[in-house]
């Protein structure tokens, strides 16, 4: 299943490599990053692929919630799906 | 490819203008719980629901977190309890609606509807005993909504419902005193009420629909307010097709989640409903919108044609995004649950009578709206009246849930709680329609060619 994890919050060393760590832990596939900072506020876009994760998704979303949450970091995973339903016809 | 655009306007859309699909109701027929003793009557609507609705809360939750949009109400409507118990011997409703509420609670729904009867043209034995236990059903039970179809634009309106109605909801506000006249907040009388409505308190399930059947309710005023906050001072084509592409977008996510649900509950889906329904969220409002087209207050001169426009332009919008559109499909304007609403009301700048002109162009009426509680049954009558003359001649749904607060008088607050909100008491006109009430009889239907 493909997903969108999105990190946004205070620029600083490391964000990607925590963040990518933390998904390569868990099998999660990268297919593509995008990401900016706007006047110190880092943002960044992933596809990733959750085909080969064992862990259930909602148990996901919470592992990274709370993984971002002791950075100071939001960070959401979300199945592409609903990005698609909004904005392709 | 989704854009970074895309993405981040979604995630914009949820966590800071507060998008959420309002709820998930799973419609369920109970037809086949008749039975002519009551208890074993109470104990099939008791198994049914339990069976149907059982994973309805874990599958709405799981959905929630997959896609990442909150679902803000998992709930149950059901078949009009008045026509599933019509064959039973008793002469005692309350039970009934006891059973309704502990399925309720066994299956973790926020609310369950469908404690109905519809009396448009006339009452049925089951129709009396249900009207007569709805204050103490109310009161007895938490989870449980009422509704009572009392006018339709083919029958008419029945105006010894429409009286009896005015004293069920003075007495459901005395049985609930304690509590300003919760019961009242749980009690809805239509015109024209619509069988697959997912939204409360007026869900009940029609005779003319499946087994059992999902359907979904989107909400999303902040995002069209914070859409048209990029359009100021254009002209009303611009205001009109910014509001259709917000609406396409919600709908959409609602279409998504509706048959998302419906593949893993395994049951039919129903509909969308295309509402705008604020919460008292500051950034969720529907009278927000109204102003940012440029009313300083909402209520104002302006106010009605400023809807007339939201209301088609939501429904436009989202007619193409769902495969079937239903329910009440348009703009909300409760006055408790809406904070621009509460904020215009306790000012003095909204009226009664505005908003009842207000109900004529969207849906769906007069919405939790609190009054003083020396209001006569007499007068809540006639405010149902005039609701549904309005639904009956426009061939559309209103409703009137009313709060006739006991001991409250115009300028104070009924605090009704969580999504409810609170309201500011509201003056109704003081001149009688005791006479008008209480000649009984029927409104006859409406001439259907002829317009002007």
């Amino acid at each position: 299943m493909r997903a969108i994890v999105t990190v946004i919050g205070q620029d600083r060393v490391g964000i990607i490599a925590d963040v990518t760590a933390l998904l390569a832990k868990n099998q999660i596939n990268v297919l593509d990053i995008s990401q900016t900072v706007l006047q110190d506020y880092f943002t960044m876009i992933m596809m990733v692929d959750t085909t080969e994760s064992e862990l259930p998704f909602a148990e996901l979303a919470q592992l990274l919630a709370q993984e971002g949450e002791q950075r100071a970091l939001s960070i959401h995973i979300q199945r592409e799906d609903i990005f698609n339903a909004m904005h392709r016809i | 490819m989704l854009s970074r655009n895309e993405i981040m306007q979604t995630i914009q859309m949820i966590d800071q203008q507060h998008l959420d699909i309002r709820t998930i109701t799973m419609g369920i027929s109970l037809l086949s719980c008749a039975d002519a003793d009551p208890e074993v009557c109470c104990r099939k609507i008791y198994d049914k629901i339990c069976r149907r609705a059982e994973r309805l809360v874990p599958t709405g939750e799981a959905i929630e977190t997959e896609f990442g949009i909150p679902i803000v109400n998992k709930r149950i409507s059901v078949t009009p309890i008045a026509l599933v118990t019509a064959g039973c011997e008793t002469a005692d409703y309350v039970p009934f609606a006891k059973a309704l509420d502990r399925a309720a609670r066994t299956c973790g729904v926020n609310f369950i509807g469908g404690y109905s009867a519809l009396v448009q043209k006339g009452l049925t034995e089951a129709d009396r005993k249900l009207m007569n236990a709805i204050p103490e059903a109310l009161a007895e039970t938490e989870l449980v909504c009422a509704s009572v179809n009392v006018g339709s634009t083919r029958a008419g309106i029945n105006m010894d419902a429409v009286r009896t109605m005015g004293q069920v909801v003075k007495k459901t506000a005395q049985r609930t005193a304690d509590r300003d006249g919760f019961g009242c907040a749980k009690l809805v009388v239509f015109c024209n009420a619509v069988e697959d409505n997912p939204f409360m308190a007026g869900a009940f399930h029609g005779v003319g629909e499946a087994e059992s059947v999902i359907n979904v309710g989107v909400s999303g005023p902040g995002v069209v307010y914070h859409a048209l906050q990029s359009v100021k001072g254009q002209p009303f084509d611009v205001v009109a097709e910014t509001v259709k592409k917000t609406a396409f977008r919600i709908t959409r996510m609602g279409q998504l989640v509706a048959r998302e649900a419906s593949a893993r509950l395994d049951t039919p889906f129903g509909i969308v409903d295309l509402s705008l329904a604020p919460t008292p969220a500051v950034g969720d409002s529907v009278a927000r919108i109204l102003e940012e087209m440029g009313l300083e207050v909402c209520g104002t001169h302006g106010t009605t044609a400023a809807l007339a426009l939201l209301n088609d332009a939501v429904k436009k919008g989202g007619v193409m995004a769902s495969s079937h559109v239903g329910g009440l499909s348009g703009a909300f304007i409760p006055v408790s649950e809406d904070e621009g609403m509460i904020a215009a009301a306790s000012s003095g700048a909204l009226t009664l009578d505005k908003l009842e002109a207000m109900t004529c162009v969207c849906s769906v009426g007069l919405d939790m709206i609190a009054v003083p509680g020396d209001t006569t049954a007499a007068t809540i009558a006639a405010i149902i009246a005039d609701e549904a003359a309005i639904g009956m001649v426009n061939n559309k749904t209103t409703a009137v849930r009313i709060i006739p607060a006991p001991g409250k008088r115009v300028g104070d607050t009924v605090e009704m709680g969580g999504l409810l909100g609170s309201a500011p008491v509201m003056p109704v006109h003081r001149g009688s329609a005791e006479d008008f009430i209480s000649r009984g009889g029927r409104i006859p239907a409406p001439l259907h060619s002829l317009k002007n």
